[in-house]
């Protein structure tokens, strides 16, 4: 995969180094061997300054294999590509400050010199700088990093602490020298000027990352209440660079301090476009020093500002509660009204009452004793009570005597009066007008009497008359004849008069017995009897009968 | 009013809490409601607050140190100075 290939400098095209160019122009050619006989030594000698000499300074890129490190603290590595390897070896001063650390696999680009080591006829490459091949190679190498530590949670959201909102103290891991510290101070000075602990640090190089992790760890180990006050916040800060100067920013080792930082951490390290692994690790990544101290302390003139704000606020609110509150004591006061004002009316109704009943009092004592008095004057000692009666009795058998007297005379008078108007003369008077008309009633009761007789006489004389006539005699006396039984009843039908029988037959001037023969007697004939008299028509009934009695004619 | 020293609740308070507090109470007063008694009382540890914060504004001051190392790894410090 890695089309690694050694980039040495190109080996001059000038014939190889003679003998002489090695040094050794004193040998002698031996004949029929020209060659000059070199030693061993001689000859890794010469080639180790002719490799020393032509290949003083390369680069030369490859993957890393198999680097150790010993106690020596010397670095050996091998750097090879898919056909060649080469021998490599870092000092220890160098490795110090390699701006990446070896890795097996890692493709890398270093420079440095070469040289021999006779002792085992080999050659080596002596590592000055190492970094690595290619930006897509490093980025990966970080993005690979960047998920393991990851996968381990020490990226995770909840491991985030807030910052303190007014830190005391600020702990600030940079380099003592250079702009980020000036940067950082100046705008806490602007803002809210604050006690700062610098732990310096190298920001680039071998050491940087592990003196960072240190001063980390450093930080954090301070005990609160010691000589050196625990800061309450930290900024690990470092200006811009390559990618490469700011690899001690991505190593674990300094992750992994920022991770596990108890005191809140800031992490501001290159420019804003620039993004390392402990902005992961840290509570807050600021794009700048500058914004990080931003980020660190609050505006201390705005603060003050808002707090006189709010001391105002709560005076004025203070003193209009309490002017409320008065008010309304107050409206509430004259609502109650002036006590003495409720007394002096109290005091007056009091004061009228009590003349009143002074009053009343001695009114009723006069009233009663007015009373007393009327009644007093009325009351009469009893022997003028009796004297009084006396008078009274004496006054009234006065009048008693006096009114008998008078009685008796007026009584008298009235019946002299009444005497002298008693005399006979109407009573004569009187019976002379009844003498009088008693002689008039007498002449008047003869005269109506004969007149009454008279009349009588005469209405008797017509009565008998009428009777006469009304009587059947007259009937008789016309020619009718009244049948009568024996004994006298009158025969009125046929069916009473059986034949044989003895039946009386009367007139008007006598009776006479007849036997009645029976039925069968020829009818008689009808002859108009002749008028003899003034008497009445006869009855239609009797008329019409003469049929059924002719016989008897 | 006399010149009250600060409770020891109040003094332990970071600006923070203490500022957030004294606009709780500002905020309670305004709304009117509070009780006189209670009012006065907010009003007295409004005030106390209100010192508190002042305080720890007032007390704001540049210094800058310089951790150093011991031999035995000890930290120390020193006046640093940065230009």
């Amino acid at each position: 995969m890695y089309h690694a290939r050694a980039m040495t400098q190109d080996f001059p095209d000038s014939p190889p180094p003679s003998a002489a160019d090695l040094g050794y122009a004193g040998a002698t050619p031996v004949a029929g061997g020209n060659l000059p006989e070199l030693s061993v030594s001689d000859l890794s000698r010469a080639l180790k300054r002719t490799v020393e000499e032509t290949f003083g300074y390369v680069r030369v890129r490859g993957e890393v294999s198999q680097p150790k490190r010993v106690s020596s603290g010397h670095l050996y590595l091998r750097l090879k590509d898919d056909q060649a390897v080469i021998e490599a070896v870092c000092w220890k001063g160098t490795v110090m400050r390699l701006a990446v650390k070896p890795e097996d696999g890692m493709e890398v680009v270093c420079t440095g010199r070469l040289t021999t080591y006779p002792g085992r006829s080999q050659y080596q490459l002596i590592i000055e700088t190492m970094e690595l091949a290619g930006e897509g190679a490093l980025l990966k190498m970080l993005e690979e990093r960047k998920r393991r530590l990851a996968a381990e949670g020490l990226f995770d959201a909840q491991r985030k602490r807030p910052l303190p909102f007014l830190p005391r103290v600020i702990g600030v891991v940079t380099s003592p020298t250079g702009a980020v510290i000036r940067d950082i101070l100046h705008r806490l000075a602007d803002r809210f000027p604050r006690h700062v602990l610098l732990w310096p640090v190298a920001v680039q190089g071998e050491q940087a990352a592990p003196q960072v992790a240190r001063a980390i760890q450093g930080f954090n180990a301070i005990a609160p209440g010691g000589p050196v006050p625990r800061p309450d916040l930290l900024i690990v800060a470092r200006g811009g660079g390559s990618l490469e100067d700011l690899m001690p920013f991505n190593e674990e080792i300094v992750v992994r301090a920022a991770a596990a930082s108890q005191i809140p951490l800031i992490s501001a390290v290159g420019h804003e476009t620039d993004t390392t692994l402990i902005d992961f690790a840290s509570d807050r990544r600021a794009p700048t020093p500058t914004a990080a101290a931003e980020m660190a302390v609050p505006v201390r003139a705005e603060l003050m500002a808002q707090v006189m704000e709010c001391g105002r606020r709560l005076e004025g609110t203070a003193n209009r509660l309490l002017a409320e509150r008065r008010n309304r004591v107050e409206g509430l006061a004259r609502g109650l009204g002036d006590p003495r004002a409720l007394l002096e009316g109290c005091a007056q109704r009091l004061d009228d009452r009590g003349e009143r009943l002074a009053l009343s009092m001695t009114g009723l004592i006069r009233r009663h004793r007015t009373e007393v008095a009327k009644l007093g004057a009325g009351l009469r000692h009893p022997a003028q009570v009796l004297g009084l009666a006396y008078a009274r009795l004496d006054i009234a058998s006065r009048g008693l005597s006096g009114g008998v007297t008078r009685l008796l005379t007026d009584r008298t008078t009235r019946a002299q009066t009444l005497a002298q108007r008693l005399t006979p003369q109407p009573l004569v008077r009187r019976a002379e007008e009844g003498g009088v008309r008693l002689a008039d009633l007498g002449r008047r009761l003869d005269a109506s009497f004969g007149r009454a007789v008279a009349d009588g006489a005469r209405r008797l004389e017509g009565q008998a008359k009428l009777l006469e006539t009304l009587s059947y005699r007259g009937v008789l006396a016309r020619g009718f004849a009244l049948v009568t039984t024996a004994d006298g009843h009158p025969v009125t039908k046929a069916a009473d008069a059986p034949a044989g029988g003895r039946v009386r037959v009367e007139f008007i001037d006598g009776a006479v017995g007849a036997t009645l023969d029976g039925e069968g007697a020829p009818a008689p004939v009808p002859t108009p009897a002749p008028p003899r008299e003034s008497a009445p028509p006869p009855k239609p009934r009797a008329s019409a009968r003469p049929g059924g009695q002719g016989s008897l004619f | 009013m006399t010149e009250l020293t600060l409770p020891a609740d109040i003094k332990a308070m970071s600006f923070e809490d203490a500022l957030g507090e004294l606009e709780r109470i500002v905020r309670q007063l305004e709304d009117g409601k509070a009780k006189l008694d209670d009012a006065i009382g907010f009003y007295e540890r409004g005030t106390l607050l209100k010192r508190h914060c002042e305080g720890k504004l007032r007390e704001a001051q540049e210094k800058v140190d310089r951790i150093t190392l011991g031999g035995d790894g000890t930290v120390g410090m020193e006046p640093a100075r940065i230009d």
